[in-house]
């Protein structure tokens, strides 16, 4: 078995040359270069998680405006159908104001006419009652050739309007 | 020696040094580069050139930068599992271990002979394995002295252990502490030359009943040789198996050392 056999002449050529290599493993690469494949691992590991958790945050803030977008197009509607009602009930108040008022001229315009007419029918009553009185006295006159007083001749007219 | 006519199966665990460098010393020790020097500095350089692939730093990554992230991924969940959130700081060790044993079984499996070379498993050899045992066991110890001081004894004294047993559990434990670094290199070592042993010498099933006839060859040699796909792909698995069993008993230890118990 050569590992026993030759120990003796070459332990030390072993044991020196494994030191140089591997010392040379450890400190150029092992410490020179696995800390940097190392830390560019970790970075993109903290990368992976950074990009995750602004994602995360960003869904978070999504929903929030969404949310924040419906309670205001909630109230919004709210508002606007308020707005809407008392429009209405303005509108509907002054139609009625503005109605009563038309009534109330229209009504004063008819009482207005009906006291013309009635003054006029007066009038004309009256016209009536003077020019029959007139017509009667005229035809007792020619009749009788009595000429009745005008007052009697208006008493008769007017007994005679009373008949119909 | 186990030998299956002239086919020797531990020759492929037998250091050469290369390039002439038989002399080469420092203090009076040798320090040839051999065959073994070569696979761990080509360990190194394949798993520099593989992290360097990574670099590329990119947000969208390719599947290089995919790959080394993935195992880089891998040490980092295997310590976060066993030593929690404090055993972040040991990946740069960890995952060194991790790839650099893991490319010594991968490149000591290749199939370099076919072109005339001959392949090398450096964790088949104890002074390996020992070695990367040592430093494990050595953090262990500097990290639970340093962060604990002498309260890192308690970890020989397991939790809710009457007052009688102590001296009893005491050095059951502290042998079982103490034995950790021989198990680890030997179970590395062990399992690499195991399984190099076992192709081995059915790969000498294989020439040697072929050379002693059709008959033997059709029947001993392709059974072997149908054998020998199937273990060298239980070798891949071995391979990748006993570079995680090593991180993950590491980090097992790192535990101990930063939590105690």
């Amino acid at each position: 078995m050569p590992q026993i056999a030759q120990i003796a002449e070459t332990y030390s050529s072993q044991i020196f040359w494994l030191l140089l290599t591997f010392g040379f493993v450890f400190f150029v690469i092992g410490l020179g270069m696995v800390p940097k494949v190392q830390a560019t691992a970790d970075a993109r590991d903290a990368k992976i998680t950074g990009d995750l958790d602004a994602a995360k945050a960003a869904f978070a803030r999504a929903d929030e405006a969404e949310a924040d977008y419906r309670t205001r197009d909630a109230e919004n509607r709210t508002a606007a159908q308020a707005t809407l009602a008392k429009a209405k009930a303005e509108a509907a108040k002054a139609s009625e104001a503005k109605l009563a008022a038309a009534d109330a001229e229209i009504a004063g315009r008819i009482s207005a006419a009906e006291a013309r007419i009635k003054a006029a029918s007066t009038a004309a009553m009256a016209e009536i009652e003077t020019v029959a009185a007139d017509a009667a006295r005229d035809m007792v006159a020619r009749i009788s050739g009595v000429s009745a007083s005008d007052e009697a001749a208006r008493n008769a007219v007017k007994a005679a309007l009373a008949h119909g | 020696m186990a030998e299956s006519g002239k086919i020797d199966p531990m020759h492929q665990f037998a250091i050469e040094p290369l390039f002439g460098t038989d002399h080469l010393s420092i203090g009076g020790y040798n320090i040839a580069f051999t065959n073994s020097a070569l696979y761990m500095v080509a360990a190194a350089v394949v798993l520099w050139v593989f992290v360097v692939g990574g670099m590329k730093r990119q947000l969208v990554p390719g599947r290089w930068q995919m790959a080394v992230e993935y195992m880089t991924g891998f040490i980092k969940s295997l310590l976060i599992a066993n030593v929690g959130e404090g055993g972040k700081k040991y990946i740069p060790y960890v995952f060194s271990l991790f790839m650099f044993i893991l490319l010594a079984n991968l490149l000591g499996l290749l199939p370099l002979g076919l072109i005339g070379l001959h392949p090398f498993t450096f964790t088949s050899h104890f002074t390996a394995t020992g070695v990367l045992a040592i430093l494990s066991f050595s953090i262990v110890l500097i990290v639970g002295f340093s962060k604990h001081g002498l309260h890192f004894f308690s970890l020989f004294v397991p939790h809710g252990t009457p007052l009688p047993m102590i001296p009893v559990i005491f050095p059951i434990e502290l042998v079982s502490f103490m034995v950790r670094p021989f198990s680890l290199g030997l179970r590395l070592f062990v399992a690499m030359t195991a399984g190099h042993v076992l192709l081995k010498v059915l790969a000498g099933f294989v020439i040697n009943s072929s050379n002693a006839g059709v008959g033997y060859g059709l029947t001993v040699g392709s059974a072997s040789f149908i054998l020998m796909i199937g273990i060298s792909a239980l070798e891949v698995l071995v391979a990748v198996i006993q570079a995680y069993v090593f991180a993950l008993l590491t980090s097992v230890y790192i535990n101990d050392a930063e939590n105690l118990h």
